[in-house]
């Protein structure tokens, strides 16, 4: 094991992001890509970032994976005319050289970073006493760091708000996405059944063990959208329609009570954001427990696209 | 050789092949696929940073990894707006391409508006 | 035990207001988004006074401390935590902001709008919060101190900026989103990778505790070079511009007005924080050059494609090119020789007094284009006769916006040029301020082409399509007024205005000053303005055009030639070389120059 195991990981991983560029078919591509982001996981796990892994696993791999083998599907008619407009030989060398020049960049920091390494794990080591939390990644990304994780919440809302924007005017306030139909008495639906159940234990589970163990709310929103997903897709139930009340609710949950949150950290707190020692896990889980349902909804979401039917009434 | 420099040259292999894909590919849907290779091989630069940085019982650096959790779901979104405007352009064109000299583009000098 | 927090990170009184100048539009645009229908622009045009009182607050309490506000996040002080920290150039680009915000949120309010008993429509739905989203994000990157949460604050910047793009839902837009988006993502990353490369050299993202520890090894002047171009590339600095024009001319015009004036200010605001407050020594001569020779080939460049322009709207939008170049100029212009690093004077507050009369005119220009289009039906510019009689607020506020623009006492923009122009003279760098005059010859030949189609009469009584309500009108004339008068503006307390620049001009030599500059705007208009088949509709065309015919074919084949490396340079492949090529110069330029002890 040792470093003989990682060189191979790494070569087979280079091997993949190599297809993902030059494979000639985008659907080949997509699928190299997929596994690619599920590889990484494992280099994550090496790197002792399983928290990081695990999200690698499920957004990088998963969502993403699905998200673009979705959207190659739908345009395999354009692959034809995109190989007429390829750059010429030049054109590409002078790409490759000049992309080389980047990686030789990075290559050199990576070979010249100072040892040891300034880092603040101490600090991170010292201050957790503050939340009684015992993972440190989500200390840093609910305590220390909380606005980036706040700002996110709203980037993610933005998005969708970018993607639910290009539905033509019409079919406003209808259902994203395609309807989905499976045989009822297939393989398929039958998985829809039997999986999100477990799935939904599994994911809040994550959730709940987030707090000392590794996990945390985008792990957990991530599955929870897979699950939620994997109903959809095998028709056992619709999106819901983007006008309706509740799903705008459940989008803004997440966000809205971290905003309270810590804005009653103003009084109860010393600060914006500052969750006093005594109440701090209880105040985060109510945070993460609105959040994970606001990740999981929205990317779910974002995965299904502008509303495509008019909402039946 | 360490391990976190093993995965940093991969990281910046990976950054470069992302780089040189986003440029030459002219399929917008394999840009996307490029500028996610890219970011990956960033944020494994910074999983590299957080290994070194493994210290006070930790196995790495928890502030680098927590900000490399947030680039994911920013990437993740990026992506998602990127497809939803290439799929609404092929809805709405037939074709999905960026040359601005396309048949349905943009900045003609056109007397017609 | 808590680390020891650095002097400077105490909170100071009234650093609370940071935190509500964020939550403020963060709030709005949740409550916005699930209140849904009506409500929407309510909530929408409820938030924006409240954010202007902020900003005003904020303005008047740093003036009270005489220093920066700070704010600590969560009581936890860098570098572990986060910082908000509030100094004079904030306070000045927040005010911008909230400024151009409510005159855009008044102007929209006839197009984006849902009549009563209708249900909710989906441009203004998206408008709206999309709106509130570019506030957020740009009050984060304004105030925020920390080099991640910038970088979250500028993805937030581009996917609420995007969106807006492709708002009418036409193919050009879309693909001009997409290219957007594609190389907006491009140039974040490009920030991610530097983020990620000052992080590992020192162990903070940290501004205040990176201007201490920062000195020149190859990582640190690696990860500038990938992060300054990566911001470029988000500014849409020639010549990585691809993707500007089409985004800002094919936009609704509300939405052009907030994509010019102020979401290209947000990249270019990071720029700032990096090259002057967190590592001032380390670009060096070089890259400081470099930077400023983009800023003026960005000036040339745009102004004279915005010349040849058929169309209203993509004139604008070349002009917003060129006026960006301005914006760059300053970082060759602040070298210090002496102490060999970038010095906070006078040639800093010129680009920052430069980017906010560009936003405010920018804003009107583009708001009186779009009641223009509104009225007419089309924006071509020769077909514009007449529309002087039936819209004259509307042409006016574009007149004194281009006017502010080009640079005419007591405009900001003549403010800004004086300041870099005095800068130039202080440290020997005549060759920008030959550039510096250049672009004002430029600025009024197209202000002179738009306004001379304009205002000539029309063959015969123009059709309006739709009564313009005379509040738009003057939604844009409050912001073309507000440019044109910064200059009266004392803003010593808040940007490093060097004392005694402020010279009288109203004397012979200074309207000798401002007369010329016109003039040979006027001929270069004459001689390569697309003025349609008829001739110009100017008094003595004909004899100014005789005088300058002899220098009709060079300066039109470098018209011919410049438009060409436009068409050139917006291919995708090209712009990507480009971003590349420039990002390895930056980092040989800084390199070389090894930096400081």
């Amino acid at each position: 094991m040792g470093l003989g195991f990682e060189i191979g990981l790494v070569v087979l991983v280079l091997g993949l992001a190599t297809w993902t560029i030059v494979a000639r078919e985008t659907f080949a591509a997509v699928v190299g890509f997929a596994t690619y982001g599920l590889l990484l996981a494992l280099v994550w796990v090496r790197l002792s970032a399983p928290d990081v892994a695990l999200t690698e696993a499920a957004i990088g791999g998963g969502l993403t994976g699905t998200l673009l083998l979705g959207a190659a599907a739908r345009l395999r008619a354009t692959e034809a005319a995109a190989a007429a407009e390829r750059p010429g030989a030049q054109l590409r060398l002078v790409a490759a050289v000049l992309s080389a020049t980047v990686t030789a960049g990075l290559a050199a920091a990576v070979l010249f970073l100072p040892d040891p390494a300034p880092t603040l794990a101490p600090a991170a080591a010292a201050n957790a006493a503050a939340t009684t939390l015992g993972n440190p990644v989500t200390n840093v990304l609910m305590a220390f760091r909380a606005m980036d994780t706040l700002l996110e919440k709203v980037v993610l809302l933005l998005a969708l708000v970018g993607v639910w924007s290009l539905a033509p005017d019409r079919l406003w306030g209808g259902h994203p996405g395609p309807r989905h139909e499976a045989d009822p008495q297939g393989a398929f639906a039958f998985l829809a059944r039997l999986l999100p159940p477990p799935g939904i234990v599994i994911g809040i589970y994550i959730l709940w063990v987030s707090a000392d163990h590794p996990g945390g709310a985008f792990q957990s929103g991530t599955i929870l959208a897979a699950m939620w997903m994997l109903v959809m897709m095998a028709g056992l139930a619709d999106t819901p329609p983007v006008s309706r009340r509740l799903l705008r609710l459940a989008l803004i949950a997440g966000p809205l009570v971290f905003l309270l949150v810590g804005l009653g950290g103003l009084w109860l707190g010393d600060a914006f954001l500052a969750y006093p020692v005594a109440y701090a896990k209880a105040l985060i889980l109510a945070i993460e427990f609105p959040m994970i349902l606001t990740i999981a909804v929205t990317l779910g979401l974002l995965l299904a696209g502008p509303p495509e039917r008019e909402r039946e009434r | 050789m360490s391990t976190a420099t093993v995965f940093g040259l991969c990281a910046a292999v990976a950054a470069g092949l992302g780089t040189y894909g986003l440029i030459t590919n002219p399929q917008p849907l394999r840009k996307i696929l490029a500028f996610n290779l890219l970011g990956s091989g960033v944020f494994l630069f910074f999983g590299v940073v957080a290994r070194r940085g493994a210290a006070a019982g930790f196995g790495g650096d928890p502030v680098p990894q927590a900000l490399v959790i947030t680039g994911m779901v920013v990437a993740f979104s990026a992506t998602a707006l990127a497809v939803a405007l290439l799929l609404r352009l092929f809805q709405a064109t037939g074709s999905a391409t960026l040359r601005p000299d396309a048949p349905a583009s943009a900045d003609s000098n056109r007397t017609d508006a | 035990m808590p680390p020891p927090a650095p002097l400077l990170d105490a909170v100071t009184p009234g650093g609370f207001l940071l935190v509500l100048s964020l939550v403020v539009p963060v709030a709005g645009a949740l409550l916005a988004f699930v209140a849904g229908g009506r409500q929407i622009e309510r909530i929408a045009l409820g938030t924006m006074p409240l954010g202007l009182a902020i900003a005003v607050a904020i303005a008047v309490v740093m003036r009270q401390a005489g220093g920066p506000l700070v704010y600590l996040l969560g009581g936890w002080a860098p570098p572990l935590g986060v910082a908000l920290r509030a100094d004079g150039l904030s306070v000045v680009m927040m005010l911008m902001t909230a400024v151009v915000i409510c005159a855009v949120g008044v102007f929209a309010r006839a197009d984006f709008h849902t009549p009563a008993g209708s249900a909710e429509s989906r441009a203004t739905f998206a408008f709206w919060i999309l709106l509130l989203g570019v506030w957020s994000g740009l009050n984060t990157v304004f105030l925020s101190g920390d080099m991640f949460t910038l970088y979250v604050a500028l993805e937030l910047l581009t996917f609420a900026a995007v969106p807006l793009v492709c708002l009418d839902g036409r193919a050009e837009t879309l693909q001009a989103a997409l290219r957007y988006l594609l190389f907006a993502l491009l140039g974040s990353v490009l920030y991610l990778a530097g983020a990620v490369l000052l992080y590992g050299v020192y162990g903070t993202l940290d501004i205040v505790l990176l201007s201490q520890r920062a000195h020149a090894d190859p990582a640190t002047l690696i990860a500038a070079a990938l992060m300054t171009v990566g911001l470029l590339a988000k500014t849409a600095l020639v010549p990585l511009h691809l993707w500007l024009p089409p985004a800002h001319a094919g936009a609704p015009a509300a939405a052009s007005a907030v994509l010019s004036a102020l979401v290209v200010k947000g990249s270019f605001f990071i720029v700032v924080r990096l090259w002057f407050d967190v590592m001032p020594k380390l670009p060096g001569y070089g890259a400081g050059q470099l930077l400023s020779a983009l800023g003026a080939a960005a000036i040339v460049f745009g102004n004279l494609v915005a010349l040849r322009q058929r169309r209203l709207k993509l004139l604008i939008a070349y002009s917003t090119l060129a006026q960006i170049g301005y914006l760059f100029l300053m970082f060759g212009l602040a070298f210090d020789p002496v102490s060999a690093r970038l010095s906070s004077g006078g040639a800093l507050a010129g680009g920052i007094m430069q980017a906010i009369s560009h936003a405010t005119a920018k804003a009107a220009m583009f708001m009186a284009a779009g009641l223009i289009y509104a009225a007419l039906g089309h924006d071509r510019i020769v077909d514009l006769a007449g529309i002087g009689r039936v819209l004259p607020v509307s042409v006016l506020a574009f007149a004194l916006g281009g006017v502010a623009l080009m640079g005419v006492p007591p405009s900001g923009a003549y403010a800004a040029k004086e300041l870099l122009l005095q800068a130039a003279t202080e440290t020997g760098q005549w060759w920008w301020a030959v550039v510096l005059q250049a672009g004002g010859v430029l600025t009024s030949s197209y202000l002179f082409l738009v306004l001379a189609c304009a205002l000539a009469p029309a063959s015969e009584p123009i059709a309006v399509r739709a009564p313009v309500p005379f509040v738009r009108e003057a939604a844009a004339l409050g912001l073309a007024l507000c440019s044109l008068l910064l200059g009266l503006v004392h803003l010593g307390a808040y940007l490093p205005v060097p004392a005694g620049v402020r010279s009288s001009s109203f004397n012979l030599d200074g309207v000798w000053k401002v007369l010329w500059p016109v003039l040979a705007g006027v001929a270069l208009a004459i001689l390569l303005g697309r003025w349609g088949d008829r001739p110009p509709p100017v008094p003595l065309a004909a004899a100014i055009d005789r005088l300058v015919r002899p220098t009709r074919r060079p300066v039109l084949a470098l018209g011919g030639i410049v438009e060409g490396a436009d068409g050139v340079l917006r291919q995708w492949p090209a712009a990507g070389l480009s971003l590349l090529l420039i990002a390895v110069i930056f980092a040989a330029a800084m390199l070389a120059a090894g930096g400081g002890p």
